[in-house]
């Protein structure tokens, strides 16, 4: 059985999306997280690091934003900017809502 | 020679209703192979192993549901043609599915009702590469498909999509008595959606009620805009071009106000031409954040598998700022923090219309 498993998993299988709130300090290291342990943290680290680069670029194109926030087809990623880091929020965005997220803006 | 037969995959996780509808399909004229599978995780492994042809998923699911499996094939597999079959009657979940790019969203009640128009759909997805046209009557212009209604006597609302933007046009036997379309009405909407080259087309239940507001005979309507189309397809003059850039940019700058928004930057892809801003000068700034965040967006979308980037938006106590991308371009769309509505429907429509 084990020796099939070696062939025939991986391909077609499907990431979990991540669930939950994370925050990050000015150098985008995880200060908290309420994510799965399971979900790989490199992932983690890299959304904090990109949140961060978008409220600092912003910054330089003279439009400093309080709120980012990333909608994709199914997870939705806001952030808000804290003294010096950020708290992020991920929402997968499921039929199985019983209402559909709706973006703020 | 053997006919090609295509391959159909249903993806619901009521196995009642797989076999319900494997039997509907097996109607289909052109006889395809049916496959099923009751779960996301199968589905994926069957489009791995097999040339599927059309999709059709239902959105409900436990683990992996159908937007997230729609989110995945439409990266994997952005030939095959993608069916929504929804107990879900809710249009969130519908222009949701169609901003994931499917060909088709029936309801399941309606599925059953109208089964012969259904199977029409999805023998004309079978059949088509990728001609423009309408999803569902893909052999047909926009202008067909009115007469046809007309010339049957029929009462009927036809609600056309255009990515995000709306238009419908209300027909009472047989005569086209109001349209709508980008916040115009009558006549003057029936031109603009007679413009569009493609888009999703329904055929909803008539309104026998609706005021007229058309009195022209929809003949005289279809002759007059074809013999505009034909003028702006003749060759132009230097004079004719200059006109048109400027009534253009009026228009634009009309739009902008109509619509309340502060500012819009339509940005091509880098090395192909100027942004163009109406409502702002910061454009070289703003140009280089909305594509950083685009790329970021697009990476991370990539890296965890979330789908495609529908949007990107921030805000602060003055502004809000979406980022849309349509046809190569971005689009970067500000608005006054006391604008209310839907801003994201606004901005898609904002975008939609802006080289249309």
């Amino acid at each position: 059985m084990g020796f099939l498993k070696r062939f025939f998993r991986g391909r077609a299988g499907v990431q979990q999306l991540p669930t939950g709130t994370i925050t990050v300090d000015r150098q985008g290291r995880i200060v908290t997280s309420t994510v799965s342990s399971a979900y790989p943290q490199n992932f983690l680290r890299e959304i904090g690091r990109d949140v961060l680069d978008l409220f600092s670029e912003a910054r330089t194109a003279q439009m400093p934003l309080a709120e980012i926030s990333l909608q994709f087809g199914s997870l939705h990623i806001t952030a808000r900017e804290l003294r010096g880091g950020a708290i992020i929020f991920l929402f997968p965005q499921t039929a199985l809502l019983a209402t559909p997220t709706r973006s703020r803006p | 020679m053997m006919e090609k037969r295509h391959k159909i995959l249903l993806l619901d996780d009521d196995t009642d209703w797989l076999t319900l509808s494997q039997e509907m399909l097996a109607a289909l004229p052109s006889r395809p192979e049916i496959l099923t599978a009751n779960n996301g995780k199968r589905a994926l492994s069957l489009l791995e192993s097999e040339p599927v042809r059309l999709l059709i998923c239902d959105l409900k699911m436990p683990r992996i549901d159908g937007l997230q499996i729609l989110s995945i094939v439409r990266r994997r597999y952005p030939e095959l043609r993608t069916v929504v079959l929804s107990g879900l009657e809710d249009e969130d979940f519908r222009s949701r599915a169609y901003a994931l790019g499917v060909d088709l969203f029936w309801i399941k009640m309606e599925m059953q009702r109208n089964s012969k128009l259904f199977i029409e759909c999805l023998e004309s997805l079978l059949g088509r590469d990728d001609e423009p046209g309408f999803r569902g009557i893909q052999s047909k212009s926009l202008m067909d498909i009115i007469q046809m209604e007309c010339l049957s006597r029929s009462s009927s609302v036809l609600r056309i999509t255009r990515g995000p933007l709306v238009a419908k046009l209300w027909i009472q036997d047989g005569e086209l008595i109001d349209a709508e379309a980008e916040g115009a009405r009558g006549e003057a909407a029936f031109r603009r959606i007679l413009s569009w080259k493609s888009g999703t087309f329904e055929n909803l239940p008539a309104e026998p009620e609706h005021a007229r507001t058309i009195m022209k005979p929809v003949n005289a309507l279809l002759l007059e805009t074809a013999q505009n189309i034909d003028e702006a397809a003749s060759p132009a003059t230097p004079e004719s071009i200059e006109q048109a850039a400027h009534r253009k940019s009026v228009w634009k700058l009309s739009l902008l106000t109509r619509e309340g928004a502060d500012f819009v930057i339509s940005i091509p892809p880098e090395g192909r031409g100027e942004p163009e801003a109406l409502g702002t000068q910061m454009i070289t700034p703003l140009v280089k954040w909305t594509r950083h965040a685009a790329a970021i967006a697009r990476r991370l979308g990539e890296q965890l598998e979330a789908g495609p980037v529908m949007q990107v938006t921030g805000q602060n106590l003055e502004r809000q700022v979406l980022v849309l991308e349509r046809e190569e371009r971005l689009f970067l769309v500000g608005w006054p923090v006391e604008a209310t509505g839907n801003l994201l429907e606004k901005s898609r429509k904002l975008v939609a219309s802006w080289d249309s």
